[in-house]
């Protein structure tokens, strides 16, 4: 009896003492789960919350650093602050209007790449003996440098060749997503930011202040049929070649009907043809054709009302289709007139995937971080998304706007020493038929694409006569022609 | 030169106090306190190297001899709280006493950064509350009646809550301390401990249903008048601490599980009663999107958190100040701004090692009151730490509660001193268990080998029927 409840007693301590230390490891655990959440959210979060605007931390770095300069790829100074005898600092951009969206403001808010790089622009990396110099000297310490990967000369001639037009320009590197030339008009500038502010916002219908690569949302006109032609493709891997048309001028189908531009008749022709001319009537056929949830799902993969993979602000664009869409709505979409609307900047995601075997890459415009003396504090390296579409797909789409500079609508590009592939587009905005957007997306060279433009020029009139010649200086530009 | 004295010395004092935390995990390896000897007089070491080198920044950063003289004082506290405690404890445990001295020279040094003043007044009530505490371990080892004050302790509890919510002046919306004599009390926090000597008295024997019941009404009573006085960091921490002892006295899932539904089902209640409740919430689940008010103070103290980095800004180089009550219920964030967020992990895991201790003697000691009072202060100083910490990096809603012998608060810190001393306490009553069964088991060895036939259980039984009558036995021969 003694004995018994005395083992009784030994396995109640023992249960005891073990549900203590259950109770112990729960906290434990509660605790190396706050502590990784803590330590996460901090250093994940840093660069997010010191661009708060209720977070003062970011008056007490500029209080103590110089914010540092932006560089363009060639070592060219994009953006700096010069600081007088007095101490007052200015913000200086030496080639004013021309980088004005890419590049952005520092003050008012803050734009583009000031925005973006503002966490790295306000820190200072610094040598500890650079600091101390600069203590002794009553300076504050250099802030770091930030370099894009911008090249002047491409940024000058996109820049130039816009003109007096309101429109856009991208030029980037498909094999990396490196952004070469980024051009938004109307301009401003940004020397005189805190002059001109209040007039720019006053200001609501030109829309000066919106960086139209990344923001403006357009009608993709013709050169949304690399995309329809893609699923045309998807769909009919192996009888696509076969496909052919009679093209009257226009289709119809049902109550709707759709012209081809200025009526033009295209007589007999097979799908590269329907591509290279960019006939609409064949094109409404084809979408007629589609699956529509096939579709869907190929635009969700192609990034349409989704999140860009980009760290700068940009637009989401949109296009919605699926098994409830109307015939008519097709029709207009697989021409990319309707309510679709897509940024240039996704349309040249798009284009540089095609360009690149169907892989892309996330386009971006920060090459690294150095501190004051060029030792690199942060490199940004080229990054893979996804593949949006398969090598044989994307070959094709390649050889379809090979024909379009070929034979179709941008042969301003053929016959140079040089070979591009690409696809005009000339996008109806309004009622009055004859206003349109000039559209040209593209690549060169065809073998080996080493560089992507997109372009649109607002209301100039049709894609290959406005849009072609421009992409044709950039690439003359680019390859030394 | 002072450019690289203050740049240089963020990794050495996240060296060190990396050092010193690595050996407060170490010492768990030794079950003798002798063994773990060298690792305490590392751990002294380095909380000094600690402390001066905060303080060496400090006075190269604002250039004020003051702070030299502040600091040594201090180091003459700290230096003479470890010396004093081994010469009048010999048998005590020197982990719980090098912690609670390096985490009270944290709270010296982030303070003294945040207001020189606040820091002067936190140094004499430290000064004050260390020297009374220090009688506090012998008391604990040889009063005896404090087990039978079950009801006393309950009363007193009650009224000195009750007394707050009729009298209590109102701060930021919550009625949590009243002042006599000019000096400003907070009584939850002192509660806090009486409570859960209650807890343990009234549980430590009987633990019946109808106990259970009885128990569960009073500390019903204690939540709901802090409740009631707007204190929501205390009523959760006597809640769960409640539920906690529960389950360990009674040894019963069933008590956890029903503590936990009914924990889950008052929060809710309180969600949809409350409008403070709810707002602290909405705080909680997106202070972005009122950060001009309820999402104010959690939104500052994120942003010092994430702008340390690893190694932080630097004393002084930073901007906690902009957090409002960054001394009371936010000083986490200031240390994680200032010192960087390496030190401010090392600072939770000396916590935890604290707690750890706690569980450690709560498990080895044989008398079941002392078990409960030490895993019921383990649990209350844990789960304060966890209810502050994660209030501060948005991992739980915020509770206003203070960081226990960090924060600045005269009550708070007495109090988490006070349940230092009592682990302390009970410390050298588990040690004078140990070495009765020690003696026991050598007379047993002489006896078994005459009875070698008696079996393991029954000996180890007269064991404890023995225990009582020898320990008071010792405890007169050492008077």
């Amino acid at each position: 009896m003694k004995q018994t409840s005395k083992t009784n007693t030994n396995r109640k301590r023992k249960k005891r003492n073990r549900q203590i230390l259950t109770v112990t490891y729960l906290f434990v655990a509660l605790f190396l789960g706050m502590m990784g959440y803590t330590c996460y959210y901090a250093i994940t979060n840093q660069q997010e919350l010191i661009n708060n605007s209720y977070n003062s931390r970011q008056e007490l770095l500029v209080a103590q650093n110089t914010r540092g300069t932006i560089y363009a790829s060639g070592g060219q100074v994009l953006a700096q602050t010069q600081t007088d005898e007095n101490g007052k600092e200015t913000r200086v951009y030496p080639y004013a209007n021309m980088f004005a969206h890419v590049v952005g403001y520092a003050s008012n808010g803050k734009y583009g790449i000031e925005a973006q790089s503002n966490y790295y622009l306000l820190h200072s990396n610094a040598k500890l003996a650079d600091k101390v110099a600069s203590e002794v000297s009553g300076e504050k310490y250099p802030g770091d440098n930030v370099v894009t990967t911008l090249d002047v000369a491409l940024q000058e001639i996109a820049y130039q060749s816009l003109g007096v037009y309101k429109g856009a320009i991208i030029v980037t590197e498909p094999s990396t997503g490196k952004i070469l030339a980024m051009v938004s008009k109307p301009d401003f500038d940004p020397n005189q930011i805190d002059v001109i502010w209040n007039d720019l916002l006053s200001d609501k219908d030109s829309g000066v202040l919106l960086n139209r690569v990344t923001q403006g949302l357009y009608p993709p006109g013709s050169t949304f049929k690399i995309i329809t032609a893609l699923e045309y493709i998807r769909e009919n891997p192996d009888s696509y070649s076969q496909y052919t048309y009679q093209c009257s001028g226009s289709f119809t189908h049902g109550q709707d009907t759709i012209n081809c531009y200025h009526g033009t008749v295209h007589g007999q022709e097979d799908f590269t043809r329907s591509f290279a001319k960019s006939c609409n009537a064949s094109f409404a056929k084809i979408g007629m054709q589609l699956d529509r949830t096939k579709f869907g799902n190929t635009l969700d993969e192609l990034l349409f009302n989704e999140e860009l993979p980009v760290t700068f602000a940009y637009n989401k664009s949109k296009l919605v289709i699926d098994e409830s869409t109307s015939d008519s709505n097709v029709m207009q979409a697989a021409i990319g007139q309707g309510t679709t609307q897509i940024t240039p900047l996704h349309l040249n995601m798009i284009t540089s995937a095609a360009a690149n075997g169907g892989v892309l890459m996330k386009p971006y415009l920060v090459d690294h971080v150095e501190n004051n003396e060029g030792a690199v504090i942060k490199q940004f390296n080229p990054g893979t998304y996804k593949k949006l579409m398969s090598e044989q797909e994307a070959a094709a789409l390649t050889e379809l706007m090979r024909e379009v500079v070929e034979s179709g609508t941008g042969t301003k590009l053929s016959g140079l020493s040089y070979t591009a592939a690409g696809k005009t587009g000339s996008a109806e905005y309004n009622s009055v038929k004859t206003d349109s957007h000039a559209w040209f997306t593209g690549f060169a060279p065809v073998e080996e694409p080493e560089v992507c433009v997109t372009i649109i020029i607002e209301g100039a009139g049709s894609g290959g006569d406005y849009a072609v010649p421009i992409a044709k200086r950039i690439f003359d530009a680019y390859f030394g022609v | 030169m002072e450019l690289y004295i203050t740049e240089l010395s963020k990794y050495f004092i996240t060296l060190f106090i990396a050092l010193y935390t690595f050996e407060c995990f170490l010492v768990f390896r030794f079950q003798d306190e002798e063994k773990r000897k060298g690792s305490y007089i590392r751990q002294n070491l380095l909380m000094f190297l600690v402390h001066f080198s905060c303080f060496l920044v400090i006075c190269f950063e604002t250039g004020q001899i003051e702070y030299l003289l502040f600091y040594a004082l201090q180091q003459i506290l700290l230096f003479s709280t470890v010396v004093l405690f081994r010469m009048i404890y010999p048998k005590g445990n020197r982990l719980i006493i090098n912690n609670m001295c390096m985490l009270l020279s944290v709270g010296f040094v982030i303070l003294s950064r945040l207001s020189y003043d606040k820091a002067i007044k936190q140094f004499f009530i430290v000064t004050v509350s260390v020297i009374a505490g220090m009688i506090i371990p012998f008391f604990i080892h040889k009063l005896k009646f404090l087990k039978s004050l079950t009801w006393i302790y309950a009363a007193v509890g009650i009224v000195a809550l009750g007394i707050v919510l009729i009298l209590g002046s109102v701060t930021y919306g919550s009625k949590i301390s009243y002042s006599v004599l000019g000096v400003t009390f907070q009584p939850s926090e002192f509660v806090k401990i009486i409570f859960v000597f209650f807890i343990a008295s009234a549980l430590y024997e009987k633990h019946d249903f109808m106990r259970v019941a009885l128990t569960a009404v009073l500390a019903g009573i204690h939540v709901l008048i802090l409740v009631a006085s707007r204190d929501l960091g205390s009523a959760l921490i006597f809640f769960i601490v409640y539920v906690m002892m529960v389950f360990i006295a009674t040894g019963k899932w069933i008590y956890l599980f029903l503590g936990g539904v009914g924990g889950c089902g008052a929060a809710v209640l309180a969600y949809h009663f409350f409008s403070h409740v709810q707002i602290r919430v909405q705080a909680w689940r997106d202070p972005f999107s009122c950060i001009d008010d309820a999402g104010y103070q959690i939104t500052q103290s994120l942003f010092a958190i994430s702008s340390g980095g690893w190694f932080g800004l630097g004393l002084f180089r930073g901007n906690p100040t902009s957090i409002p009550f960054v001394e009371a219920d936010f000083v986490f964030s200031a240390v994680a701004e200032e010192l960087g967020i390496a030190f401010s992990m090392c600072v939770i895991l000396i916590c935890i090692s604290c707690f750890i201790m706690f569980m450690n003697i709560s498990v080895k000691l044989k008398d079941r009151f002392y078990q409960l009072i030490a895993f019921g202060l383990g649990v209350t100083y844990i789960f304060q730490v966890f209810l502050t910490v994660g209030g501060g990096t948005k991992f739980i809603p915020m509770t206003g509660v203070t960081l226990p012998l960090i924060s600045y608060g005269g009550s708070s810190v007495l109090t988490t001193l006070i349940m230092f001393f009592i682990i302390e306490g009970l410390y050298m009553i588990r040690q004078d268990e140990g070495a009765k069964r020690a003696k026991k088991k050598r007379k047993r060895r002489r006896r078994n080998e005459y009875f070698e036939q008696e079996s393991e259980g029954e000996q180890e039984f007269e064991d404890e029927t023995d225990f009582e009558n020898e320990y008071e036995q010792e405890a007169e021969e050492e008077e």
